[in-house]
């Protein structure tokens, strides 16, 4: 019986072999390849499909309004991962093939698991906004890019901003996290400056997807914490506002993560969301910069959108996934200015995000005015920019209920270095010297 | 039941209920504090039962234990929303109760009779197909996105014994009219399955396929039935549900909090799902509060497991079940 | 004609009770080892190896080890994620915390600790049987996520949850390549399949199909259903857990606990229904499929110029899945093994049917 099973086993081989070498001959020397794992279904879907709607409008605007990069065309393809770290890891696997130049998984899980894989196969990881926050740190994580921000940022952020309310002295703080990479991250954060700052933190994990927190809450009503922190995603954030309304917990002392901030989050709650707070990571739902124009005028007007209603362009989550896509096309034109303007590699991207200087200036010339702030990368800081404000839902929208946080450097710098260096310790590797990299 | 089994029952019971209490002797929770974690687990208990009727409904009549009811919850919350979208809700309601009474039809036709006869496990794992498959089906026909579904619920909870207690004790309003919701289809079906010819007729496909049918009971037409209430147990849950947690593919994971229960309770009968879902629920709750920060967090997704899997150690046909007896 | 067994005499038992009786069989059978083991090296493309090959051979393992319990012995388990998650866990520690142990070693000790847990978890399978039995290895199944979740010991305090794997070497050869790495899987499964092949048709397979097809008759007759059923669970385990192990250590490099979730149990069990219940020949064939029909989903409706969204394709892949396994426990309830096996009837004959 055993041949059979490697007979079939053959036949199947080859027919995928078939398939393999006709998806190579498919992607076209001549085009820089991005590809997009997003997730379409499953429990995370309501958040992840605004992401995904607006990476790949920005893809598609860059392809119907400017022909590309620099004359280069940009090609793309999607992947479900489903926000599973093994189906993340096969969707890297099978998009490789086609050259590409930089992944943004949107999920800290599959950068977990991508990030051992990127410096062998020389491809740029963008985790804007997520990711694993001692990645900042270019020398040991070559090839890794959290920029905008991440969670430690967030972290230190949020203390800081209930911090202005008085001092935390003898207050208690909980944090109600996805039990995954993702909530864990903020965790050491956290615990530093609740020693510090001399605040009990309460930890409540979440088990995935996130729709059973009734415990949670019951928790939370008994221990009467002066401020919850939420690290949720996908269904998690809405059900836990949803549980705070039904033990009557105040909205007012909620925070949620910059992913745990935006409309899908709040909207099943409808009114009785009013008042909860998230971090914005840099931008809110602002949807009338002249790059939403260009979606319309380009995209939605000619029926290209990729978006299910027009409505979605701006929200909060489709503007993240918009600025995403931005940082990976704004890499490769960094890395063309030195490498010239033909299809550029995975390596020569790396040096492009490492050098990418985006000021205000051209920040307005994107079309992104207001709604990121301007950043720097470099060898030793591959993150760019370190600031967030909050952002309050009125019952029908998200705006602004704070200045500008900048986090703490004196606190955050030391944990990534050591963190990273018992990264590169544990892998064997050496790490570059940032102060002998041009 | 032999002296054993009974005294281990009993004892089984007896830790249950000393460990449900023991916050209070050992900790230094307060009864109010005990009282409003009790009362949201039985509360959150009768919604499981809710799912696991439809589990104990369907394996009553055609011995088959319907993996696919979380993924029938699933589908008829997203009907339902969807099509309110285009009409009045009482024409939705009976719009998405005719889609599953075709559902249940087309599940008969397909996959129940054609497995006529087979073992349970077969057909076990054939309602495993049809879960994914209606998880499938209903994300492609009605989108994958969470719909927000207001029936109008209560959603502020209130604080009652006031006068007893300093600082009260909460109810979740909506968890209470879902509860009423609850135990009125419960009693309907009581009602239908005692009092009218075609629960007489469901009753005696359950007790014996071939005595049923050998007095004239048409079997096809009785699983048709059993599988359209089924379908209506399953909108009703899905109704609850999507109104507390919104429309989404995480509906369909209730089926697997109704598995503990219907094991706890015994897959034959109605009262057990009942009471095995209250029993499941208040263990869930007061476990994750009261254990749940020692050992870490989130056990109640394996507690209720793990509970069921040690009561079945000595009484595998579960509390109210009907004794398995194997013949060779 | 191609397939004919007319003048194979068999003069001797042990000639009549070797591995494959039939002479074609055997010339197949070593022809496709020296394909896969001579050739395919050198001609899959990386991509073959990474998003095909290595899956395919880690989860026909793992369906092997199902294969086992479920096909042979009738014991559903829905807990066969988790046990591939404790085969995982127990590797990495092992590597972490026995920085020099051999590799082989690690995952032979890794397989034992999912042994361990597998046989403590099947002692249920005394007491209750069917769907029971599957609810109550659903308990093993949330259990273990749990655990390698919150216990910090597991993931040797890994602040993220998350734990990677360290560099795989062997007799200090480090396996880095694709290739070596599918070389290295290979040989593990080819080892692998020939140990179920001979269980299966031994005596204690035999005390496990007897078990299956009736216990209360099997009892009677002289099987001993504990041994019968606690053994089955310990060489499924077992199996299971190097295919964990495997998994976590050559193909994600790291993860964590969700990677072994229930739906990769009820992924296991699809393998083991779409393939065959009781072969193992239907173990390769059902991981295969598996691993293929969504790169297939992926590719023909753009081939066929077609364009699906991502999100239709993941639905479309659902329903599929779920119609498969209705159809083959309706239509053919020993799954693609059992059409290779009609297949092969035909050609005896063919191409001259008189």
């Amino acid at each position: 019986m055993k041949h059979a099973t490697r007979m079939k086993a053959a036949l199947a081989l080859a027919l995928a072999g078939a398939m393999g070498v006709a998806l190579d001959a498919a992607a076209q020397a001549n085009e820089i390849f991005v590809p997009a794992l997003v997730y379409r279904t499953g429990a995370y879907a309501p958040n992840g499909v605004p992401w995904a709607d607006g990476f790949v409008d920005y893809l598609k605007l860059v392809k119907a309004r400017d022909g590309g990069v620099n004359g280069n065309k940009i090609a793309y393809e999607e992947c479900e991962t489903g926000y599973a770290t093994d189906r993340g890891d096969e969707c890297y696997e099978r998009l490789k093939s086609k050259k590409p130049v930089a992944f943004s998984p949107l999920s800290t899980g599959i950068t977990y698991a991508l990030i051992d894989k990127v410096p062998a196969d020389k491809i740029v990881l963008i985790t804007a906004g997520y990711g694993r926050a001692d990645s900042v740190d270019g020398g040991d994580f070559k090839y890794v890019f959290p920029m905008l921000g991440t969670y430690w940022d967030a972290a230190d952020i949020l203390v800081q901003h209930v911090k202005t309310k008085g001092s935390l002295k003898g207050k208690k703080i909980a944090l109600v996290y996805h039990d995954s990479p993702y909530g864990k991250e903020p965790i050491p954060v956290l615990e530093a400056l609740s020693k510090s700052e001399g605040f009990e933190l309460l930890k409540l994990p979440v088990t995935h997807p996130g729709v059973e927190q009734k415990a949670t809450w019951l928790q939370i009503r008994q221990q009467r914490p002066d401020y919850v922190f939420l690290w949720g995603w996908g269904v998690m954030n809405s059900t836990a506002i949803k549980e705070a309304i039904a033990v009557s917990y105040p909205r007012l002392q909620m925070y949620g993560v910059w992913w745990a901030a935006a409309e899908p989050d709040v909207l099943p709650a409808e009114m009785a969301a009013k008042g909860y707070n998230g971090l914005a990571l840099g931008h809110s739902s602002e949807s009338n910069n002249p790059i939403h124009k260009d979606m319309i005028k380009y995209l939605y007007d000619k029926g290209q959108g990729t978006a299910a209603k027009k409505e979605e362009v701006g929200s909060v989550l489709y503007n993240r996934g918009m600025l995403s896509a931005m940082l990976t096309i704004e890499s490769i034109r960094s890395a063309q200015g030195k490498y010239g303007k033909r299809v550029v590699t995975g390596e020569e991207v790396q040096w492009g995000a490492e050098h990418l200087n985006l000021d205000a200036a051209r920040l307005k010339a994107l079309g992104v005015d207001g709604m990121m702030q301007p950043m720097k990368t470099s060898c030793s800081d591959h993150e760019g920019v370190r600031k967030a404000r909050i952002h309050t839902w009125d019952g029908s929208k998200w705006s602004y209920t704070s200045d500008w946080y900048e986090s703490d450097a004196k606190l955050l710098r030391p944990m990534i270095k050591a963190s990273a260096d018992k990264y590169a310790a544990e892998k064997k590797f050496e790490a570059r010297d940032c102060s002998k990299v041009s | 039941m032999s002296a054993t089994a009974r005294n281990l029952t009993v004892a089984f019971f007896v830790l249950l209920v000393a460990g449900a209490v023991s916050p209070m002797v050992i900790g230094s929770t307060k009864f109010p504090q005990w009282l409003e974690v009790a009362l949201g687990g039985l509360l959150t208990g009768v919604l499981y039962s809710l799912v696991a009727l439809g589990l104990v409904l369907i394996f009553k009549a055609s011995g088959v234990f319907n993996f696919a009811q979380g993924a029938m919850v699933l589908f008829a919350a997203l009907t339902l929303v969807r099509l309110m979208e285009k009409m009045p809700f009482a024409v939705a309601v009976v719009a998405t109760l005719a889609v599953m009474f075709a559902l249940a039809f087309v599940i008969e036709r397909l996959v129940l009779r054609p497995l006529v006869n087979q073992e349970g496990i077969v057909l076990f794992m054939a309602t495993l197909g049809v879960a994914y498959f209606l998880d499938g089906f209903g994300q492609a026909l009605w989108g994958s996105e969470i719909y927000t579904l207001n029936v109008g619920m209560p959603k502020e909870p209130r604080i009652i014994l006031q006068g007893t207690f300093e600082g009260g004790v909460l109810l979740d309003m909506e968890d209470l009219v879902a509860a009423g919701i609850a135990a009125t289809l419960v009693a309907a079906l009581m009602l239908f399955f005692q009092k009218t010819a075609t629960g007489r007729a469901l009753r005696a496909v359950a007790d014996d396929h071939q005595a049923a049918q050998s007095v004239g009971i048409p079997l096809n037409r009785i699983w048709v039935i059993v599988w359209s209430v089924a379908g209506l147990v399953a909108l009703v849950a899905g109704v609850v549900w999507g109104s507390k947690l919104g429309v989404q593919f995480s509906l369909s994971q209730v089926a697997l909090k109704a598995l503990p229960v219907v094991i706890l309770g015994g897959f034959t009968s109605i009262p057990g799902a009942i009471v095995g879902g209250l029993i499941i629920g208040l263990g869930e709750k007061l476990s994750e509060v009261y254990l749940g920060p020692t050992l870490g967090g989130g056990i109640e997704n394996w507690f209720a497991y793990v509970l069921a899997l040690v009561f079945l150690l000595f009484r595998p046909e579960g509390l109210f079940g009907e004794k398995i007896i194997d013949r060779v | 004609m191609i397939y004919r067994e007319t003048g194979q005499f068999k003069t001797s038992y042990a000639s009549d009770q070797q591995l494959f009786p039939i002479l074609q069989d055997r010339v197949f059978v070593i022809g496709f080892l020296v394909f896969a083991f001579g050739v395919m090296p050198f001609v899959a493309s990386e991509y073959m190896f990474r998003a095909i090959l290595v899956p395919f051979l880690i989860l026909s393992l793992a369906a092997l080890g199902l294969n086992v319990l479920v096909g042979y012995c009738g014991q559903v388990s829905l807990g066969t994620g988790g046990f591939m998650a404790v085969g995982a866990y127990a590797a990495y520690n092992l590597a972490v915390r026995v920085p020099d142990l051999n590799l082989l070693v690690v995952f032979v000790l890794a397989g034992l600790c999912a042994t361990i847990v597998g046989v403590l978890f099947g002692i249920p399978s005394l007491r209750i049987k069917g769907f029971y039995l599957a609810v109550a290895t659903l308990a093993a199944q949330f259990f273990i996520d749990w655990l390698f979740a919150r216990v910090k010991w597991f993931t040797n305090d890994s602040s993220s949850g998350s734990v990677s794997a360290p560099p795989l070497a062997m007799f200090g050869f480090p396996i880095e390549s694709p290739a070596e790495k599918y070389l290295f899987v290979l040989a593990i499964v080819v080892v692998f399949a020939l140990v179920a092949r001979n269980l299966t048709r031994g005596a204690i397979g035999r005390s496990w199909m007897a078990t299956r097809d009736m216990d209360v008759a099997a009892a009677v007759i002289g099987i001993r259903p504990l041994t019968a059923k606690l053994s089955a669970f310990a060489v499924s385990s077992f199996f299971v857990g190097v295919s964990g192990a495997l998994w976590g250590f050559v193909y994600l490099g790291s993860w964590e606990p969700l990677a072994f979730d229930v739906n990769r149990s009820f992924q296991l069990l699809f393998m083991v229904i779409i393939g065959g219940l009781g072969s193992i020949l239907g173990s390769f064939l059902g991981a295969a499929f598996i691993v293929i029909l969504p790169l297939a989903l992926n590719q023909l409706p753009a081939a066929l110029g077609i364009r699906l969204s991502t999100a239709m394709i993941s639905h479309i892949e659902l329903m599929i899945f779920g119609a498969l396994i209705v159809f083959f426990l309706i239509v053919e309830p020993r799954g693609l093994a059992r059409l290779w096996a009609i297949a092969k009837e035909k050609l005896r004959l063919w191409p001259f049917p008189h």
